[in-house]
């Protein structure tokens, strides 16, 4: 027990981690934004009337969640090559997150979907609004925000996930940490310094869902 | 008294000239291997492409054609000796060898312990790349992208040379370094000859080619300290193999790159 601790040795590498944190930030925002978007489609495919669709949506949703994320990102940049899908790493990087993060919303939300009472669509139809209709302005708002805390966590483990894709060179906060980890060898410090950044990340991104979902939903309320 | 002391003296006198037997048969090695017939060289045997044991349960290897040729140039027979890394210097020393042919590098301490003859074969690390990037220098990478290993030795020699505008991009692990090369995620590695010519032997679409050094240590091969004579002999040897071909056959044969110039001049 007779380490000396010296964050001063990190100073000089904190344009690299400023870096990584901001590569990281932008990692998410992407991703996740996309990653909704994916899992609303999905979930909207679940329960489409074509069934090519419908299966296809199933399938999507247990191969991603049944195979690991690592495997996935390996596969899109070092794998596609092969066959002449070239990406750079940040695109790689981006498109497996909203691949993963689109198919565990898509179960997600469809839980959402599935406790909708059945009498709220039949009133719907028998008023005349289309399926589409039914589906964006019935089912979908109340659906999300039944599940919308869940929703959040999945976004945050997608951030921390993002970890995964400094195994491809990207240059995002795993990376710096295990970049300065090389360096210096402060194991300790490094890792400990990029921890309490994740965690400050998640706290925001928390901070920051609540505050869009409270807005969001309190006029979904005042309009009922 | 006198018995005695002539007895002394012939005692005295029959010991200096053993040890003076003794010594003067040291002292050259190399009418030793030519009296006995045999050269007794030091190989690995679990260093491949220097020295492996084949599918026929032989030694193979850089090293061991090397050994071969010099006992072949000397007109003796061939003794193997498997040695590790950690062993190739003691089995010098206590002459259970003659040389030591053994991937073995030149540093001062080790200097210190034995003689080396000049280099017979390349082991550096560098930047490799594809025929078509052109690239001689750290210089004129600008703009360009590079895969290495993250933390490694050439890593670190890199990241001292380039300038801001080249992009490295660094993996986990040597493995990772290869598949990014191999699926073409970047056209430039910087890692060691060993590990190119592993790429020439699995995937040889994509073979790359040295650009430029980052650091070298070629293999030398050991000698006993004082048997000038000896590592005169295998120095020309070697300067005889260069010119005759057949370093750069050994070379193409076991690293499937080219001899490089320099190390003949070394």
């Amino acid at each position: 027990m007779g380490y000396e601790l010296n964050f001063g040795a990190l100073l000089e590498y904190q344009d690299v981690l400023l870096s990584g944190l901001w590569m990281t930030v932008k990692l998410t925002v992407v991703s996740t934004l996309l990653g909704i978007m994916l899992g609303i489609l999905g979930a909207a495919a679940r329960r489409h009337r074509n069934p090519f669709l419908r299966h296809g949506s199933k399938a999507y949703v247990e191969l991603i969640r049944n195979t690991p994320f690592i495997v996935q990102l390996f596969f899109i940049f070092f794998g596609l090559p092969a066959i002449g899908i070239k990406m750079t790493e940040v695109e790689a990087g981006i498109l497996a997150l909203v691949i993963n993060l689109g198919a565990y919303l898509t179960e997600i939300i469809r839980a959402g979907i599935d406790n909708t009472p059945k009498g709220q669509i039949e009133a719907a139809r028998t008023l005349g609004l289309s399926s589409r209709q039914i589906f964006i302005r019935i089912i979908l708002p109340p659906a999300f925000q039944r599940v919308y805390s869940s929703v959040v966590s999945q976004c945050i483990i997608v951030m921390l996930g993002s970890a995964v894709v400094s195994q491809i060179s990207v240059q995002e906060l795993t990376f710096a940490a295990n970049f300065i980890q090389s360096r210096n060898f402060l194991s300790f410090e490094s890792y400990l310094v990029a921890a309490l950044l994740y965690l400050l990340l998640a706290f925001l991104m928390r901070l920051i869902f609540n505050l869009i979902g409270s807005r969001a939903f309190s006029r979904e309320e005042k309009q009922s | 008294m006198k018995i005695l002391k002539k007895m002394s003296l012939a005692v005295a006198g029959s010991l200096l000239l053993t040890f003076g037997a003794i010594s003067t048969a040291s002292a050259d090695k190399l009418d030793d291997i030519t009296e006995a017939g045999v050269l007794k060289v030091a190989v690995p045997q679990d260093f491949p492409p220097f020295g492996s044991v084949g599918p026929d349960l032989q030694p193979q290897g850089y090293d061991i054609d090397m050994a071969g040729y010099l006992a072949q140039e000397l007109g003796v027979k061939l003794e193997l000796v498997p040695v590790t890394s950690a062993n190739r210097i003691p089995y010098l020393q206590t002459q259970k060898v003659d040389l030591v042919i053994s991937s073995l590098g030149k540093n001062p301490e080790r200097e210190k312990a034995i003689d080396f003859t000049k280099p017979y074969a390349p082991f550096f690390l560098g930047v490799f790349g594809l025929n078509e990037v052109e690239v001689t220098s750290p210089e004129e990478l600008a703009d360009k992208t590079v895969g290495v290993t993250r933390g490694a030795v050439e890593d670190i020699e890199l990241s001292k040379l380039v300038s801001d505008d080249v992009t490295i991009k660094r993996f986990e692990d040597n493995n990772t370094t290869l598949s990014a090369f191999l699926s073409g995620q970047v056209d430039l590695i910087a890692t060691g000859n060993l590990v190119v010519t592993e790429i020439a032997n699995r995937s040889p679409s994509r073979v790359p080619e040295t650009k430029f050094l980052l650091k070298n240590s070629p293999c030398y091969v050991g000698v006993m300290k004082g048997e000038t004579r000896l590592a005169d002999k295998v120095n020309e040897l070697i300067g005889k193999a260069y010119a005759d071909g057949v370093l750069e056959s050994l070379s193409q044969k076991w690293l499937k790159a080219p001899y490089p110039a320099d190390l003949a001049s070394m």
